[in-house]
């Protein structure tokens, strides 16, 4: 497509570096310099998009990130295959290069022809709230008809279809001082802010073009130098300061606490060459000492009928268009404006060949000198007129304007000819950031603006975001926000507007489509519904409506809406308030937000010393915690439950090895380490002999059971205490956090030896056998080595704490080595447990052996509600010790009640049938609903050694109803059981100390 | 992301840090002398005060210590930051806001 709208000199663009963008399967000719967006208007078009609710043709409103109605699926590396689309991309800050490809979204077959169009014509029935009102009835209907419906209907644009293949950086940083925005103010601000040297500034810019509205002004002069000559000086100043860091094409999206501040940079969108491993964008987040926002302004539309057709946008967007990229949006514009920087938009129109005529709100003697000037430059003005309603459909073809009475009266209407329209309903200061930031806002009802008040941070706001609109005044406040002062001599700017919400008309307000918010396709007469419906607040219009709710924030929508329901209610605006700014300020990619934290590096997997063993014997693995853990080692043909069925047979009849490596460990050390024993658990520690083991239990300052574990003395002062996998950290730190702020006169030392040492577990008969040819240092006689105690000594000439424990019910020991040596003592047991038929076994057959013996697990019988008695540990709590960390709430009133869940076992009547875990306990299953439960089941297994099925279960007052039937839910009703002992599994004779 | 001073290593992120609810409130010394009212009440009930508050911070992710921060809870402003056993600062000339002129974000 060529490009008979471009102006052949002047504009930001590089003629010499011509290129071309694919949209919806055309081609777009344009330069280096070019958005997507002056491309499509170079063509001689405007159509981009159709609009998200009524499918109306939708064209280009604005030049920046405020554009409600050009959003792009842009595909920025289509050559490289799927996967590099993303959806709702402004068409005005997309970056133009070649090889784009870029489509328009909500339309279906073609841009051109939508078949949802019907919806405009539907229109009465999607009124404000029409969701709320349409689908209420029937019922069953929601699901079949209206969600589906609705689903498919909703949401703006499509979302990828494939993960994306892109890599996303992090960068975290500190600035002394950081600018936000390039604008006149944020440049003179950082220039200000660095200049003696010793602050280091960070600069961030949205465009790629530093400058800001000074890019669109090709009239003005600062010092005597046209304003872009001045930019590139001041750029080039700060480029050459070591302390300055110049960051475009970087949008600071989110302004946290303690000026902790985030912002996403483009790093790799626009270059040509597709560098390999090079990340697409960056998110930064940066701690600022202060932060100065130099955000610019927003203009506002005007609100008159269908002022959302192709051709019609925004003044100061048009003027951007000309200037800034050589542009002419179209041959015949009319400029609409209740105020005075539009004029600047019709002079430097007529400049570019542009048939011009200016329709002003304002009488005449309301105006300041650019009434006089752009008369004098042979442009017709209208001045007290107002606009009735816009001409065309897929573009503007004319504007309807009449003149307006003294007494607010529509007056003879006139047609204006033409192909634009140039808007402006005045300005609007961007105090998103501010506002994050938590400060408070003030109304200046002179300015008409919500401004920055009192300040929460470390923050300052200059230039346009301050409410200064005259270059001269925006670049003297932004050095005084960097802490300078600096004084030019820059052109004067045509400032000042007067407030118009909705423009006067002489049509039936009830059929006019004036749009407040083009993105979520907000009228005026929406608005107004909502206040006559007793919608009040701007909170609730404002979710009524959904104006002002879209991707684009309201940026340009939200004061014409506050301005609106303030004039409905009659109350002044300060009184309506705004709506609450939250970050981000534009959509950011969610690859950016997640950087490299994705797949393996989401949550890293810690792995034990063994793993790689039980990867190469096959072993299917679960989740526990961060950690992999074996779950059970299946042989050829087998199931999960034929292997572990085989797995726990093995342990019982002969020997079974298990990485236990995953328990917490803790080095509980010093001289007061028996005292601190003492009151961290139930148990009392004084009488442990060196040498000794002991069960312990841990109990929060509430009562309830926090974790359990063996505890071995290996000297007077010297605890190695066990915890459980997941409580391995809170145990440690609910230790350290008493020894640091409860007890600091108590001499211990706690450390963590979970990852220090690797634990193998042999457990049967025949693990002293097993075991005894590689143990040196250690009597491994009955007599000398009982079990529950431990030993130090040496296994393979590795060094070890050796317990003689079971956590299964049989003869066992579990074997603590550093784990830089578990891996080769490990191989060596296993090698001589073949003799024996050694099984390796997982977490699951770990799970049912000691289920088997009416062993808890905390966290699976307990749920942080369940006292040592409701386990039926209360044998483990200390009688005699004053105090321990909740002993005094073992005898609150809730604590002592009878009807407390306490653990039984569970049997189903059906020895075959294995009960639901989680599933609850009833007395009477043909009880009303709903119905009183009895308890739940905790734990449920099939067990080989017992013949049947077993489940534990927490069941109120459950120890006194052993033999009682019950009935447990399954997933087609109940099923009938009998409660039982938690202890299923009985020796034929004492193994244990065999 | 708050900035919080650790009292030994200094100025760090947030999410170095690990918040232990309201300071100051001492365990029993002989909890079996309390009554249920009085052992709940320690167990329990906090000040949750719109305003200053001090609270216990661990910065578990760096020097493994706690101290107290006080906090005014409406601007997230810290205040000062203390060791454990140290006494409240007196906090009367931090130039906190007046909450009923901070909007709650």
């Amino acid at each position: 497509m060529s490009q008979p709208f471009r102006i052949q000199s002047g504009g930001h663009i590089d003629r010499s570096k011509p290129i071309s963008v694919s949209f919806n399967g055309k081609t777009l000719n344009g330069y280096r310099g070019d958005t997507v967006a002056s491309m499509l208007l170079a063509s001689g078009s405007h159509l981009a998009g159709r609009s998200f609710k009524y499918h109306r043709p939708r064209g280009i409103l604005s030049h920046g990130s405020d554009e409600p109605n050009a959003l792009l699926s842009v595909d920025w590396r289509p050559e490289k295959g799927k996967g590099r689309r993303d959806p709702n991309n402004r068409a005005s800050v997309v970056e133009a290069r070649n090889g784009l490809k870029t489509e328009t979204q909500n339309h279906w077959p073609s841009l051109e022809r939508d078949v949802g169009a019907l919806n405009d014509i539907l229109s009465p029935v999607f009124v404000a709230g029409f969701y709320y009102k349409t689908f209420m009835w029937p019922r069953s209907a929601w699901e079949k008809v209206y969600e589906p419906v609705i689903r498919r209907a909703a949401g703006l644009g499509e979302a990828p279809e494939v993960a994306d293949p892109d890599r996303y950086a992090n960068r975290h940083a500190y600035a002394d001082i950081l600018v936000v925005g390039a604008g006149p103010a944020g440049l003179s601000a950082a220039l200000a802010a660095s200049e003696d040297g010793s602050s280091r500034v960070l600069l961030a810019d949205e465009g790629f073009l530093f400058g800001g509205a000074l890019l669109n002004d090709a009239t003005s002069t600062i010092d005597g130098k046209p304003a872009k000559a001045w930019v590139d000086e001041m750029v080039a100043t700060l480029d050459a300061r070591e302390n300055v860091v110049l960051l475009p094409r970087t949008t600071v999206f989110g302004y946290y606490n303690h000026n902790h501040v985030a912002m996403v940079e483009r790093v790799a969108d626009h270059r040509d060459d597709a560098l390999e491993g090079l990340a697409r964008e960056r998110l930064w987040q940066v701690r600022a000492g202060k932060v100065i926002i130099a955000a610019g302004s927003h203009e506002r539309p005007l609100v008159f009928e269908n002022n959302d057709r192709p051709g019609i946008m925004l003044a100061e967007s048009a003027r951007a268009f000309i200037n800034r990229y050589a542009v002419k949006p179209g041959n015949r514009m009319v400029v609409a404006t209740s105020g005075a920087s539009a004029y600047r938009t019709a002079l430097d129109a007529k400049a570019a060949g542009i048939a011009v005529t200016i329709v002003d709100i304002r009488l005449g003697e309301d105006c300041g000198t650019e009434l006089a000037e752009a008369r004098e430059a042979g442009i017709e003005v209208l001045t007290g007129h107002t606009v009735v309603k816009a001409l065309g459909k897929a573009r503007v073809t004319g504007l309807i304007v009449a003149p307006l009475g003294k007494t607010g009266g529509v007056g003879t209407r006139r047609t204006l000819e033409c192909d634009t329209v140039a808007m402006s309903g005045g300005w609007t200061p961007s105090v998103h950031l501010f506002s994050q930031s938590r400060g408070k806002l003030v109304f200046d009802a002179d300015i008409d603006a919500f401004l920055p008040g009192q300040s929460v941070q470390n923050e300052v706001s200059a230039g346009a975001c301050h409410g200064i609109y005259d270059l001269s005044a925006i670049i003297a406040d932004g050095a005084k926000a960097g802490g300078g002062s600096r004084e030019v001599t820059a052109s004067a700017t045509f400032t000042g507007f007067q407030p118009v919400r909705v423009l006067p008309t002489d049509e039936d307000p009830k059929k006019v489509k004036a749009f407040v918010d083009f993105q979520n396709d907000v009228t005026a007469k929406d608005i107004k519904l909502a206040v006559r419906e007793g919608f009040e607040s701007i909170e609730h219009v404002k979710r009524y409506t959904t104006t002002g709710m879209a991707t684009d924030q309201g940026k340009t929508s939200n004061m014409n809406a506050l301005g609106l329901v303030a004039g409905l209610l009659d109350r002044p605006l300060p009184a309506i308030g705004t709506t609450t700014f939250r970050p981000p300020y534009t959509p950011v990619t969610f690859g950016a937000l997640v950087g490299p934290s994705r797949e393996e590096r989401f949550e890293p997997v810690r792995k034990t010393a063994i793993d790689g063993w039980a990867e190469a014997q096959g072993a299917e693995f679960e989740p526990v915690g961060q950690w992999r853990r074996a779950h059970y080692f299946p042989r050829s043909g087998e199931d999960m439950h034929a292997a572990v069925n085989r797995e726990c047979k093995a342990v019982r009849t002969s020997v079974g090895i298990f990485d236990a490596s995953t328990l917490g460990k803790i080095e509980v050390v010093g001289p007061d380490a028996a005292e601190f024993m003492n009151r961290m658990y139930t148990n009392a520690w004084t009488k442990l002999k060196v040498g000794g083991c002991r069960y312990g239990l841990m109990l929060g300052e509430n009562g309830f059971v926090m974790d359990d574990g063996v505890v071995a003395r290996l000297a007077e002062d010297r605890f190695h205490v066990t915890t459980t996998t997941g409580g391995a950290a809170r145990v440690f730190q609910h230790m350290e956090d008493y020894l640091q702020t409860e007890w600091p006169d108590l001499d211990v030392f706690i450390t963590s030896i979970t990852e220090q040492y690797a634990v193998i577990a042999l457990q049967g008969p025949n693990a002293k056998k097993v075991l005894e040819p590689f143990v040196s240092d250690i009597d491994m006689s009955e007599d000398a080595f009982p079990h529950m105690s431990v030993r130090e000594g040496f296994i393979c000439g590795v060094p070890t704490r050796l317990f003689r424990v079971s956590f299964t019910g049989e003869a066992g020991f579990e074997v603590n080595v550093p784990a830089d040596y578990a891996a080769a003592v490990w191989k060596a047991l296993y090698e001589e447990g073949r003799k024996y038929d050694i099984t390796p076994y997982g977490t699951e057959t770990m799970h049912v052996l000691r289920c088997e013996m009416g062993f808890i697990i905390v966290g699976q019988e307990t749920d942080g509600t369940a006292t040592p008695d409701d386990v039926g540990l209360s044998g483990l709590v200390s009688k005699v010790k004053p105090d321990f960390v909740g002993k005094r709430s073992l005898s609150r009133p809730d604590i002592l009640r009878k009807d407390r869940k306490q653990l039984v076992g569970v049997l189903a009547k059906d020895p075959k049938e294995v009960l639901d875990e989680g599933a609850m306990v009833v007395d009477d299953p043909t009880a009303p609903v709903p119905m009183p439960i009895a308890g739940h089941v905790t734990s449920s297994y099939h067990s080989s050694n017992c013949g049947r099925s077993i489940a534990m279960a927490m069941v109120k007052g459950g120890r006194d109803r052993i033999g009682e039937t019950v009935w447990v839910t399954t997933p087609k009703g109940f099923t009938e059981a009998v409660i039982a002992t938690s202890v299923f599994y009985q020796h034929e004779k004492e193994s244990i100390d065999a | 992301m708050l900035l919080l001073e650790c009292p030994y290593c200094g100025k760090r992120a947030e999410s170095e840090f690990h918040c232990g609810g309201e300071a100051h409130i001492a365990r029993p010394e002989t909890p079996a002398e309390l009554d249920d009212q009085a052992w709940a009440e320690y167990l329990y009930y906090r000040t949750n005060p719109k305003g200053l508050h001090a609270e216990r911070w661990q910065h578990r992710h760096g020097c493994g210590r706690w101290f107290n921060a006080l906090r005014d809870t409406v601007s997230d402003k810290v205040v000062e930051t203390y060791k454990m056993g140290e006494p409240r600062p007196d906090a009367s000339n931090a130039n906190i806001p007046d909450p009923a002129k901070v909007r709650s974000a």
